[in-house]
């Protein structure tokens, strides 16, 4: 029997990492499936091209897939996810220059977001008394974890993000020259452009994401809908490669290859591969390191799972931002975007029982828990957002 | 995006200019006052020549075909920016009605912030709103074109840009094509050049003699010139 055909676009990023595994290490084969993995340049083509069909499945930003269910930001068409590729893997780099001046505002430790965002508040009250420009900092899509990921940390502060410091979205590959060049003053990115700041000398980690959500869903496998009910036996036969492969990765003792495997193919050393799959980074540029197992996360306990949990959140990220309305129809339509259901059928499984820790799904380091059947309540508790509501109490 | 989709299916009788009334509307429309971004339509649909239009392409022969097929057609306001830095706060001073932007420049990203709402910026509507027109954004993808329209504008004369970019893309295509077999050929007589050279040296032959001992060899091994020459220059490297 011949192999079946599949287009998958991706962007050159380690959390690609499942993907890359089960192309180029023989998960795919076993399958039956012959890949063609497509490098793109930017996440706006890789929406479109899953969109018109281009692809037949795309490596993707978790809230674009969110996006394009519910029509904001571009053309309406239903994506869903069956697999989820990584939780977490950005973090916050800031210039030294900035790092050294929240240093001289901080209240206790810069390693805990709470110190750091209020730092950053002061800084931002210094700045505005001084007429000095805002800060600005880059993120890579209006639709990220990193946009969010910047918003809610500094929010926590007090800093309002869209009236107080400028947020640009840059590529990528932007990052690192522009933070170089002073044209922004910190980012949000995922790996490895946190690890080649830190090593050009021009930046420091600040927070991993981790620190900020515990577990936040960054990269999903997405794929149109009616392709899924049109290909049900391929769709689950790449569930299962993936599964797979995702199992490869997060086994240590395939280190080796697997960061080779990975850095051939966004190009980048396999040292820097290592460092983000198993959350060993030096955070600046003198040396220092920072360890944390839950840095990104490609396989392994509920990870894989699409959770309904996590798309239930990044809508209320669009919504406290401004980005989408509010309605039972659009929540709907959200969480029904991650399909656990496809998951558990192609691999043989029962639905889990329970839900791993934290037990909100999420993990945010400020604020309630959250519940994702009453994100209109959950937003009341901030104050900072972009409808512009009455003033409803303070989280700090 | 239901109110978009109808006023991008508008249509309108053939023939007509726009009228002082309808320039009003579609200046209104410019301001971009409307947040939503899905105000009423200018029923005009001439080409326009105060079209402002801007090219984001890291090529600068490229841009410059497409400016010049641009202007050809009629189009006189026509901006390039070759470069990403500040690419938003250009693209917000220059103002532009249409955008067009390579496909393949990560600063394609950086665009899309434009279509979020925000208080200082106006909302731009993208072109691909309407999903019946998958042929047009196909050909746009195919050609490595994408185009973003800033404020609210007719289908019909958007549609004539991308055509017309499309087309320019592919001429520009088929001129690359040709630069690159010129550039190859150009290789391939210096690679012979020097294996001739080698040949005169080592066996005391003339030009002539070297060039139809490569030819010679060339044929009784049936490969090319150029292999036979860089095999020569290879094993002469090696007997260095």
């Amino acid at each position: 029997m011949s192999a079946d055909k599949l287009r998958i676009g991706f962007i050159p990023l380690v959390d690609a990492a499942a993907l890359i595994v089960a192309v180029d290490c023989g998960f795919a084969a076993t399958e039956n499936l012959d890949i063609d993995l497509v490098r793109e340049v930017s996440w706006s083509n890789v929406r479109d091209k899953l969109n018109i069909g281009l692809f037949d499945a795309a490596h993707m930003l978790s809230p674009v897939a969110i996006a394009s269910s519910l029509g904001i930001g571009h053309v309406r068409v239903p994506v869903i996810v069956p697999f989820n590729l990584c939780l977490n893997g950005n973090a916050v780099t800031v210039s030294p220059k900035l790092y050294s001046s929240l240093q001289g505002l901080a209240d206790g430790n810069l390693a805990d977001p709470v110190v750091s965002a209020r730092a950053m508040a002061r800084l931002v009250e210094e700045r505005k008394k001084s007429n000095a420009e805002p800060l600005t900092f880059g993120m890579t899509f209006p639709f990220s974890n990193h946009n969010y990921q910047l918003r809610f940390w500094m929010a926590a502060g007090g800093i309002d993000p869209d009236e107080d410091v400028r947020l640009v979205v840059l590529p990528p590959p932007y990052m690192v020259e522009s933070l170089t060049s002073g044209h922004v003053d910190g980012f949000c990115v995922g790996a490895p452009w946190n690890s080649v700041a830190v090593d050009s000398g021009v930046g420091r980690i600040l927070h991993f994401g981790c620190e900020l959500m515990a577990r936040a869903s960054e990269k999903v496998l997405a794929v149109r809908e009616p392709w899924a009910n049109e290909n049900r036996d391929v769709l689950a036969a790449l569930i299962r490669a993936l599964s797979a492969a995702a199992a490869y990765v997060e086994d240590k003792n395939n280190l080796a290859i697997v960061s080779e495997t990975v850095a051939k193919r966004i190009g980048v050393s396999a040292d820097l591969v290592v460092r983000s799959l198993t959350g060993n980074l030096k955070i600046a540029p003198e040396g220092a390191i920072r360890a944390d197992n839950r840095y990104m996360l490609i396989g392994g306990s509920g990870v894989n799972r699409p959770d309904p949990v996590q798309a239930a959140w990044l809508y209320a990220q669009m919504v406290r931002w401004g980005q989408a309305i509010l309605t039972d129809e659009l929540y709907a339509v959200a969480q029904s975007a991650f399909r656990p259901d496809l998951y558990d059928a192609a691999l043989g499984l029962a639905p889990p029982p329970d839900k791993g820790t934290p037990h909100d799904g999420i993990g945010a380091f400020v604020g309630p828990k959250f519940d994702p059947a009453a994100i209109a309540s959950h937003l009341d508790a901030w104050r900072i957002r972009r409808p512009g509501r009455p003033h409803l109490s303070v989280v700090h | 995006m239901t109110g978009l989709r109808e006023r991008l299916a508008f249509k309108r009788p053939s023939g007509f200019g726009r009228s002082a009334a309808e320039n009003s509307v579609l200046a209104e429309m410019r301001k971009g006052s409307d947040q939503s971004g899905h105000g009423s339509s200018p029923p005009g649909g001439q080409r326009d020549s105060t079209l402002k239009i801007a090219i984001v392409d890291e090529s600068p022969v490229r841009a410059a075909i497409l400016e010049d097929g641009l202007r050809e057609a009629g189009f006189l306001q026509v901006e390039r920016i070759a470069e990403h830095r500040n690419l938003l706060a250009r693209i917000y001073a220059l103002d532009p009605d249409v955008i067009l932007i390579d496909l393949e420049s990560p600063s394609r990203d950086m665009l899309e912030q434009m279509f979020q709402m925000s208080r200082a910026v106006k909302r731009p509507v993208a072109m691909f709103v309407d999903q019946s027109d998958r042929a047009s954004i196909q050909a746009a993808v195919d050609a490595g074109v994408s185009a973003y329209i800033v404020g609210g504008l007719r289908k019909e004369r958007i549609t004539s840009i991308l055509d017309l970019c499309i087309s320019r893309f592919n001429a520009f295509s088929r001129l690359q094509a040709e630069l690159d077999r010129a550039k190859d050929a150009l290789d391939e007589r210096k690679v012979i050049d020097r294996a001739k050279g080698v040949l005169m040296k080592a066996k005391k032959l003339s030009e002539e003699e070297a060039y139809a001992l490569l030819r010679k060899t060339a044929m009784n091994e049936n490969k090319k010139i150029v292999d036979i020459a860089q095999s020569v220059l290879t094993a002469s490297e090696l007997f260095k």
